[in-house]
C-alpha cells in the first residue's frame, strides 16, 4: 500500500451500470438521437450514456477496426486556457507548472497527450492540451473535470474558460477519415495529432485527428446547435455505426491504453503508469526547464531508476475475462496477491481476453501468472502492450 | 411448452428430463456472451444452485438450477460458440437436468406470465 490517498476523483456514485440513478445525471446534446438509434444508457460518471447500441458491444468494437464507428464523448471536460497578457508563451509555462510535457514547444494547431501530477507524484488526470493560437484548449476526463478546473484555476495569469456550449465527438476506424473528407474535405490533410478550425453548414468545428481506439481517427467540437445533425450526417456515411461506451472501453484497452480511475489514479506514477514517454527531455533531469511541477523529484527519480512496478499487458488462456479487482498470484496455489489487474475484459479483435496490471518491470514477457477467479486459479501470461497494431495517420 | 423462471431462464420438458436456457430478454440483458463454464454432467444439485457461470462484455453471472436433480448432459458446443446464446436464446440449451421431483416443472410461469414479469 502507498500512503498516497487514491483519489479516482469519481464523480459520486455514478461510475457503473447499475449504481444509483438517484443523483442528477447530465446529458449531451446527442441523447434523443441515441434513443432513436437504440441506444442502452446507463449512468457513467455522472451522465447518462449509452454503453451499446442495437449492434450490441462485440459488433460495434470489430466494425470500429473494419470501418468506422462514431462515439459521443461529450461527457469529458473541454477547457480553454487564454492568457491574461495576450501572451500564450505565459499560458505555456503556467501549464508547465501542472503539467510535466513540453507546453511551449507545442506548436499552434497541434495537440499533445499529458498528465496533471499531484504532490506525491501520483496521476490526478490524464488530458489531451492543443495550441489553437491564442489560448490553449485542454479536453479532460468527466469524472475529473470539476476537479481539474479549480486546480487550473489556482494558476496566475491565466483566465480559464470552462467550454459549456459545445458537444465532443469521437469518429475512430480506418474508414473515418474518408467518411469525414465527404463532409469536410479540408480534414484528408491533417496528420495525427494536428488540430484544426473548419466550417460545417456555417459551424465552426474543432477538430484534431486522434482517438482512444488504437486506430486512425477524429475527435470533434461541435456547437451545441449543430451537434445532431453533424451526427446525423456522419451516421448517413455508409461506413459508420454508433458505438457505445461498452466497446469504447474494449478499443482501448486493446490498443493498450490506460483508463483514468482504473489503470492509473492518484497513487499511480507517470513511470508506473507506462506513461513517462508523455515526459520529454527539456521538462527531466538536466533539462532546461526540469522539473517544476507537483511530485517533481519522484516522478523525475523514478524516470531515471526505474519504478518498482509499471502497467503490463496480461492474456489469459481460455475464454474467461479476467476483470478489473482480480487478484493476480505468482504460483497456482498459495502466496500472497502480487497485485490486482486493473482493467480487463474480452479483446474482441485479439479474440479473447485480455488485461492490464501493474507488475514488477523485471518479469520477462511471457511469465506465467495465476488469476483468482471464483476461487480457481487461471494461467496468464505477460504480453506486450499494445494487443493490436495501431494504425495512427503519422 | 416453454416455462419461465423469475431468474430469466427457460425449462422445456423433453421426456423425464428438463433442457434449460436463458431467455431472450435475459440475453439482452446480458449483452453479447463471450464465456460460459458448464457444470460436469451426473452432478447433484439443489434448486437455487449456481451452476453455470456466463460472461458477457459487460459483467459476470451465474445460471441457478431451477430445480432438485440430477445434470444430465451440457451442451458442450455452447462453450466452443457462446455468441449462439445471443443469436438464438431458446435454441441454446446449457443443461439438461431430471428433476428429483416428477411435478418440478408445474410451479413455474407460462410465456404469458413471464411476458407480464418483464414488462
Amino acid at each position: 500500500m502507498r500512503a498516497a490517498p487514491v483519489n479516482r476523483c469519481r464523480a459520486p456514485g455514478t461510475e457503473h451500470e447499475g449504481d444509483s440513478m438517484s443523483e442528477k445525471l447530465r446529458r449531451t446534446g446527442l441523447y434523443q438521437l441515441h434513443l432513436s438509434q437504440g441506444g442502452r444508457m446507463v449512468p457513467f460518471a455522472g451522465w447518462e450514456m449509452p454503453v451499446q447500441f442495437a449492434a450490441g458491444v462485440l459488433n460495434e468494437h470489430l466494425h470500429t477496426r473494419a470501418q468506422a464507428g462514431l462515439f459521443d464523448v461529450g461527457h469529458m471536460g473541454q477547457v480553454q486556457v487564454f492568457p491574461r497578457d495576450g501572451n500564450l508563451q505565459s499560458a505555456a509555462l503556467a501549464l508547465e507548472t501542472l503539467i510535466p510535457a513540453d507546453v511551449m514547444g507545442l506548436a499552434e494547431g497541434r495537440q499533445r497527450y499529458g498528465l496533471f501530477t499531484n504532490r506525491h507524484g501520483g496521476i490526478m488526470d490524464d488530458l489531451m492540451f492543443a495550441n489553437r493560437g491564442d489560448h490553449f484548449l485542454l479536453v479532460v476526463n468527466a469524472a475529473c473535470a470539476e476537479q481539474d478546473i479549480a486546480h487550473l484555476r489556482g494558476l496566475e495569469g491565466v483566465r480559464v474558460r470552462p467550454v459549456a456550449d459545445r458537444g465532443l465527438i469521437a469518429l475512430q476506424g480506418p474508414a473515418a477519415g474518408a467518411a469525414l473528407a465527404r463532409l469536410i474535405p479540408g480534414t484528408a490533410a491533417m496528420r495525427f495529432m494536428d488540430l484544426r478550425d473548419f466550417d460545417w453548414q456555417g459551424a465552426g468545428l474543432w477538430i484534431s485527428r486522434s482517438g482512444y481506439t488504437g486506430e486512425d481517427g477524429f475527435e470533434i467540437s461541435v456547437p451545441e446547435a449543430s451537434l445532431r445533425g453533424f451526427a446525423e450526417a456522419l451516421l448517413e456515411q455508409p461506413e459508420v455505426l454508433p458505438v457505445g461506451l461498452g466497446a469504447r472501453d474494449s478499443l482501448r484497452l486493446e490498443a493498450g491504453l490506460p483508463l483514468y480511475g482504473h489503470d492509473m489514479d492518484a497513487g499511480v506514477t507517470p513511470s508506473e503508469a507506462a506513461l513517462g514517454w508523455s515526459i520529454p527531455k527539456v521538462r527531466r533531469n538536466g533539462g532546461c526547464r526540469a522539473g517544476g511541477f507537483p511530485g517533481a523529484a519522484r516522478v523525475l527519480a523514478e524516470l531515471q531508476d526505474g519504478p518498482a512496478r509499471i502497467r503490463r499487458g496480461l492474456r489469459p488462456e481460455g475464454r474467461a475475462p479476467i476483470r478489473e479487482g482480480v487478484a493476480l498470484f505468482a504460483a497456482e496455489t498459495g502466496g500472497e496477491p502480487l497485485a490486482q489487474v486493473r482493467s480487463g475484459g474480452f479483446g474482441a479483435s485479439v479474440g479473447g481476453p485480455v488485461a492490464m496490471a501493474l507488475l514488477d518491470p523485471r518479469l520477462p514477457e511471457g511469465t506465467r501468472l495465476w488469476a483468482e477467479l471464483r476461487g480457481k486459479r487461471i494461467p496468464v501470461a505477460i504480453a506486450p502492450l499494445p494487443f493490436i497494431t495501431p494504425s495512427y495517420k503519422r | 411448452m416453454l416455462k419461465y423462471t423469475e431468474d430469466h431462464e427457460w425449462l422445456r420438458a423433453e421426456g423425464d428430463e428438463i433442457a434449460v436456457g436463458i431467455t431472450k430478454h435475459a440475453s439482452e440483458q446480458l449483452g453479447d456472451v463471450v464465456f460460459i463454464e458448464l457444470p460436469e454432467a451426473g452432478r447433484e444439485v439443489v434448486a437455487g444452485e449456481e451452476i453455470v457461470v456466463i460472461e458477457s462484455v459487460k459483467a459476470a453471472s451465474d445460471i441457478v438450477a431451477p430445480v432438485a436433480g440430477v445434470i444430465t448432459a451440457v451442451n458442450g458446443d455452447l462453450a466452443d460458440a457462446p455468441g449462439d446464446v445471443n443469436a438464438d436464446p431458446l435454441a441454446a440449451w446449457f443443461f439438461r437436468i431430471k428433476p428429483a421431483d416428477a411435478g418440478a416443472m408445474d410451479g413455474f410461469m407460462d410465456e404469458a406470465a413471464y411476458n407480464e414479469l418483464i414488462g
